[in-house]
């Protein structure tokens, strides 16, 4: 499978491009990372990509076609701040199961405690919610993870076991990853190849 | 003399269950740490761990549901609420991890000037502006106007103008591009050379390494080693404790993911 945005452009609130001409593919299986100074727009592109957001101009396509609005989203998105990323009522279980029910050696590979899962989100810690958002987000039917700074805010050793994991399954099941981060090392340590923001523009 | 003392320090929270019954929630437990004058003093630790609530401890800023036992002191005194409150934004500064904290209402130049507690205030502002390499210009506009690491740099100018011995710097990099990164370390190393003392609060290993004289490793609200900053390096077997070895040894510059977990 291929996913491919085709000349992305996203217009701000006053009017003003963020980027223009965005260009870029990734491939199952493949992971790529892409890195930028603050502000230049990655997190805009992976929440387009996501379809989360419209693009101003440009289109996404998922082996040649649009994706469809409705059903599992193939291509899944991981923020940086989990707590932005569940709604506030809910209690970590249903979080946890709101796109599919993750199995038990998939919890256990994540560390996931199932005390957890009674919690609300604000009794849990970042670490513990990231793990949670990322479990949620590993359903067999998605087919590109985009990790938008996802251990950004984790220790160390936190990061190495998500990753760990996360690169495991990807490979497992041929699933393609973009990577977004300042931490050049991590990149360089995970990624098939690592491009930068402005390299983008066509 | 020591500049900060803290002695067998715990913090535990007070809540209530939904039937109303008091529970306590320890948060730090027993920590002792010292803080020479003129040292950077790195504080690592996950997110959850403890390190920003032993900041406010010190300032004198814990939520008031909080239950502080142990000892404090400054300069040799125990440092009361009383005297936190009059040695805060005095002597002890805080260069919070937001650059939100600014006023968004006064202009920067205003904000710094209005730190200065000795000297021509304008002439100090001028003057940390030059050392942190803010253009002049920077001081007439507002907080919206300047970009991230700009906004930064005024924070830290408030502190450095205030004079305070000990400054507290609270996560001050996560989420800034490397450039801007290392602008904000080198800033405090060149803020230690004028005679600050700096507790670095921060979960960047190699930033705390790169600094610091001293990194104190926090891990669920328990000191697990206070080492120097020149053992970071290679396996870490200079190291002595074996979660400090394993922090080191996942870094993606390190082993990674083949290195050892740390199981509790």
């Amino acid at each position: 499978m291929k996913l491919e945005a085709k000349r992305i452009g996203k217009l701000m609130p006053n009017k003003t491009w963020l980027f223009r001409s965005i260009e870029l593919a990734i491939h199952s299986g493949e992971v790529v990372g892409l890195q930028g100074e603050s502000g230049c727009g990655k997190s805009s592109l992976c929440r387009i990509i996501a379809g989360m957001d419209a693009a101003a101009e440009g289109e996404v396509l998922l082996n040649g076609q649009k994706p469809s609005k409705r059903g599992y989203q193939p291509v899944q998105l991981v923020f940086q701040h989990p707590e932005h990323a569940v709604n506030p009522r809910w209690r970590a279980g249903a979080i946890l199961t709101e796109g599919w029910q993750p199995d038990d050696l998939l919890l256990d590979t994540l560390h996931i405690d199932r005390g957890w899962l009674k919690r609300w989100p604000s009794e849990l810690s970042g670490g513990q919610l990231q793990r949670i958002c990322i479990a949620r987000a590993l359903s067999p039917q998605t087919k590109f993870l985009l990790a938008d700074e996802m251990t950004t805010m984790l220790d160390a050793i936190t990061q190495a076991q998500i990753w760990k994991t996360v690169l495991g399954i990807a490979e497992q099941r041929q699933m393609g990853m973009l990577v977004v981060s300042h931490d050049r090392p991590l990149l360089n340590r995970i990624c098939n190849r690592v491009i930068d923001f402005h390299k983008l523009t066509v | 003399m020591h500049l900060l003392d803290i002695q067998q320090l715990s913090i535990s929270f007070e809540t209530y269950d939904y039937r109303l019954r008091k529970r306590t929630m320890p948060v730090i437990q027993k920590l002792s740490l010292s803080v020479h004058a003129g040292e950077i003093l790195a504080i690592v630790g996950a997110s959850g761990s403890g390190k920003s609530l032993l900041a406010h401890a010190i300032l004198g800023l814990l939520p008031d549901n909080a239950v502080l036992s142990g000892r404090l002191s400054f300069e040799g005194q125990a440092l009361t609420p009383e005297r936190q409150q009059q040695l805060r934004g005095k002597q002890l500064a805080l260069i919070p991890q937001s650059v939100q904290y600014l006023d968004p209402l006064m202009r920067v130049g205003k904000q710094v000037e209005q730190a200065v507690r000795i000297g021509d205030a304008r002439l100090e502002r001028q003057k940390a502006f030059e050392r942190f390499r803010l253009p002049q210009e920077a001081a007439a506009k507002y907080p919206f106007q300047l970009s991230g690491g700009m906004a930064r740099r005024v924070l830290v100018s408030i502190a450095a103008v205030s004079g305070a011995k000990l400054l507290i710097a609270d996560e001050p990099t996560p989420g800034l591009d490397d450039q801007v990164a290392q602008e904000t370390l080198r800033t405090f190393q060149q803020m230690a050379k004028i005679g600050s003392t700096i507790l670095f609060i921060t979960h960047d290993l190699i930033a705390a390494a790169q600094i610091a004289d001293r990194i104190a490793v926090l891990h669920s609200g328990e000191l697990m080693e206070i080492a120097p900053a020149s053992s970071f390096t290679g396996n870490g077997d200079a190291l002595m404790h074996p979660y400090t070895r394993a922090l080191w040894q996942a870094l993606p510059q390190n082993q990674f993911m083949d290195a050892k977990g740390w199981q509790q």
